[in-house]
């Protein structure tokens, strides 16, 4: 419900600038997701939101009104940490009343909306536990009903499923989809360095590089329409294939991307190359093509190749799918 | 085979040493406790006498004096833990957890006081008591005890509470929590190991303590029980009562050891696990 604008924030912890001036706006009910490397600022401008660190320069509103200033629990907010940050000492029950008893709700009032988010991520069988009782799923279930008791305006979630393994990460995605779906008034930014993760939740993701912008858009339109390299290579998997030198030129270009599927085998004409590796997937094939670039090319066959390791190919890119580059790393 | 056979002897005998130079003290305050009479100035160490004679000495002759005494001791001791305790948890909260200028000095300052001894600022603390108002009050003790306890408990609950996970903080941030709800209903309950220990070695410091009790009390109802047994008295100016020093020292301890049985069951490590991933 709550419609969020970022005018150019900026964030220093001493003389170091980590966020350097970031213009965004998020809409009311909007799944947004930050992605980008390591290190680029994304739990930094995650926690500026939340109010957990002061604001350097700029300005955070939330529906026109500016809440710089404001304490994090009077933001209307949620949060959900990596680490889960569950109250050790307080059963899974007090963990997710304990919000609602300090603004004072009533008894009866906190049961209710206490048993509702348990039913819902189902939780129920385990309230009287403490969080040492429970696996790591089940745990970051808890953090996620604490945050869903609150009854938020906004949730934020810092890389919530990173502590989970593979078959639960994609299980608890689903999860937090499905409650995005069904909680559509509740506005969402959520950050990971899993662009699996971007690319299947967000209505819109923001791409940070060093505590800069690079582009936002929906998932189709960064994987479509990068606005720079960086977008390209960042968002989608495997990486889209760069190539520069004679490969470029014809394209007059300083830098040509590729993705893999975008890339077929041909008769005549094309790159030639060898085959020097391919990755069997069942339902897909990844050949790495040697044409003589600085990195291999990665070629998606649908099904299982035709090529043997070793095999002299032509390769090209199909038409109508070479994204060109100019030598700044803007898209052409 | 016939090294290790060895070092496990060689083990058990320093573990036996120490466990005897660590008891027989007391042992011997125990058995030389229950002589009366002549048996006192004979040495055994075996119990050869059974007599309680020294224990009525010692709780009923001087007028209920040792009763007193032992009675400012329990209130003397438990203020200073109580307070020490309260004012070490609020420090430790802002010295582990909020960021300003000068905080480590600060810490660093705290651990030098400890180092001062006792005599040195003793002339001071006098001074101190006396423009306060409190000399030969309970006061006077648990002030002085208070100052001398806190750079320890302060220094142990600062180093424990850094170790809290930030993140259970931070959540309690969201939920809306103070930093006086945070101590109280988040931290607290985590520190339970940390404040037991520190708090049972402060009680203990404050117990045992005799310069300060001896200085800055003058008349003997309001003396603590070290300062009390120096200054039992025997039938002649001559007479070391050796018996009734027992017994009273024997008296003394028993509440330490309660003490520490009680609370050994709330010393449990571990109270964390599960808040928050590795
Ligand atoms: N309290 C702090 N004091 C000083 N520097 C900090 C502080 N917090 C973060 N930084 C720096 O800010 C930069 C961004 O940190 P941030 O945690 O936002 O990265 P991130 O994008 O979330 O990375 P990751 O994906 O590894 O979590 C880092 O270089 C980090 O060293
Ligand atoms: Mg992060």
């Amino acid at each position: 419900m709550a419609n969020l604008v970022l005018k150019n924030v900026k964030k220093s912890f001493g003389s170091v600038n980590v966020i350097k001036g970031v213009d965004l706006e998020i809409k009311s009910g909007e799944f947004m997701v930050f992605v980008g490397p390591s290190g680029c600022g994304k739990s930094t401008l995650l926690r500026l939101i939340a109010g957990l660190e002061d604001i350097t320069s700029g300005t955070l509103s939330f529906d026109g009104q500016v809440v710089n200033a404001l304490a994090p629990s009077r933001r209307g907010i949620a949060m959900v940490f990596q680490s889960y940050a569950l109250y050790p000492h307080m059963t899974v029950y007090e963990n997710m009343a304990f919000g609602m008893q300090l603004s004072g709700g009533s008894k009866d009032d906190i049961k209710t909306r206490v048993e509702k988010a348990a039913a819902l991520l189902q939780i129920t069988p385990y309230l009287e536990r403490l969080p040492k009782q429970l696996s790591g799923g089940q745990r970051q279930r808890v953090a996620i009903g604490r945050a869903i008791v609150r009854d938020p305006k906004v949730f934020l979630f810092d890389e919530p499923l990173s502590n989970l393994d593979a078959a639960l990460r994609v299980a608890t995605r689903l999860e937090i989809a499905k409650l995005h779906h069904s909680m559509n008034s509740v506005t969402m930014v959520y950050v990971t360095h899993d662009q699996v993760e971007a690319m299947t939740l967000a209505d819109r993701i923001c791409v940070l590089r060093d505590g800069l912008v690079e582009q936002v858009g929906t998932p189709l339109e960064l994987y479509e329409n990068p606005t720079n390299i960086f977008v390209a290579g960042f968002i989608g998997s495997p990486k889209m294939n760069f190539l520069e030198g004679k490969f470029a030129e014809s394209y007059k270009a300083h830098t040509i991307g590729v993705r893999s599927e975008h890339m077929e085998f041909v008769k005549k004409g094309g790159w030639q190359g060898s085959v020097i590796h391919a990755e069997k997937m069942g339902s897909d094939t990844y050949s790495f093509v040697d044409v003589g670039s600085a990195e291999p090319i990665i070629i998606r066959e649908t099904g299982t190749s035709r090529h043997d390791v070793n095999a002299k190919v032509s390769v090209a890119p199909m038409d109508g799918k070479v994204h060109r580059f100019a030598a700044d790393g803007k898209a052409i | 085979m016939a090294m290790k056979y060895l070092k496990s002897t060689a083990f058990y005998v320093l573990v036996v040493f120490i466990v005897v130079q660590a008891l027989f003290p007391f042992y011997y305050a125990i058995i030389t406790s229950f002589k009366s009479g002549s048996h006192i100035f004979e040495i055994t160490y075996l119990p050869n006498d059974f007599s309680l004679q020294n224990y009525k000495d010692v709780l009923f002759k001087g007028n209920g004096t040792f009763i007193r005494n032992f009675w400012n001791s329990i209130v003397i001791a438990t203020s200073t833990v109580v307070l020490s305790l309260f004012i070490a948890v609020t420090a430790s909260y802002a010295l582990s957890r909020v960021r300003f200028r000068g905080r480590s000095l600060m810490l660093m300052t705290i651990l030098a006081v400890s180092m001062f001894p006792q005599i040195a600022v003793l002339a001071g603390l006098f001074e101190l008591i006396k423009g306060l108002g409190i000399y030969n009050t309970p006061y006077a003790l648990i002030f002085a005890y208070t100052i001398f306890t806190l750079p320890f408990t302060v220094w142990v609950l600062t180093t424990f509470m850094r170790d809290l996970p930030i993140e259970i903080e931070e959540a309690a941030i969201v939920d809306g929590a103070t930093p006086w709800v945070i101590i109280r209903r988040v931290f607290l309950p985590l520190m339970w190991p940390a404040l037991v220990t520190t708090g049972l070695l402060a009680f203990i410091a404050a117990w045992n303590e005799f310069l300060f009790a001896l200085t800055f009390t003058s008349s003997m109802d309001t003396r603590t029980v070290p300062v009390g047994i120096s200054m039992l008295s025997g039938n002649s100016e001559h007479e070391i009562p050796w018996g009734m020093i027992m017994a009273a020292s024997v008296i003394v301890t028993l509440p330490l050891i309660a003490l520490v049985l009680i609370f050994q069951r709330k010393i449990i490590s571990g109270l964390t696990a599960g808040g928050v991933k590795g």
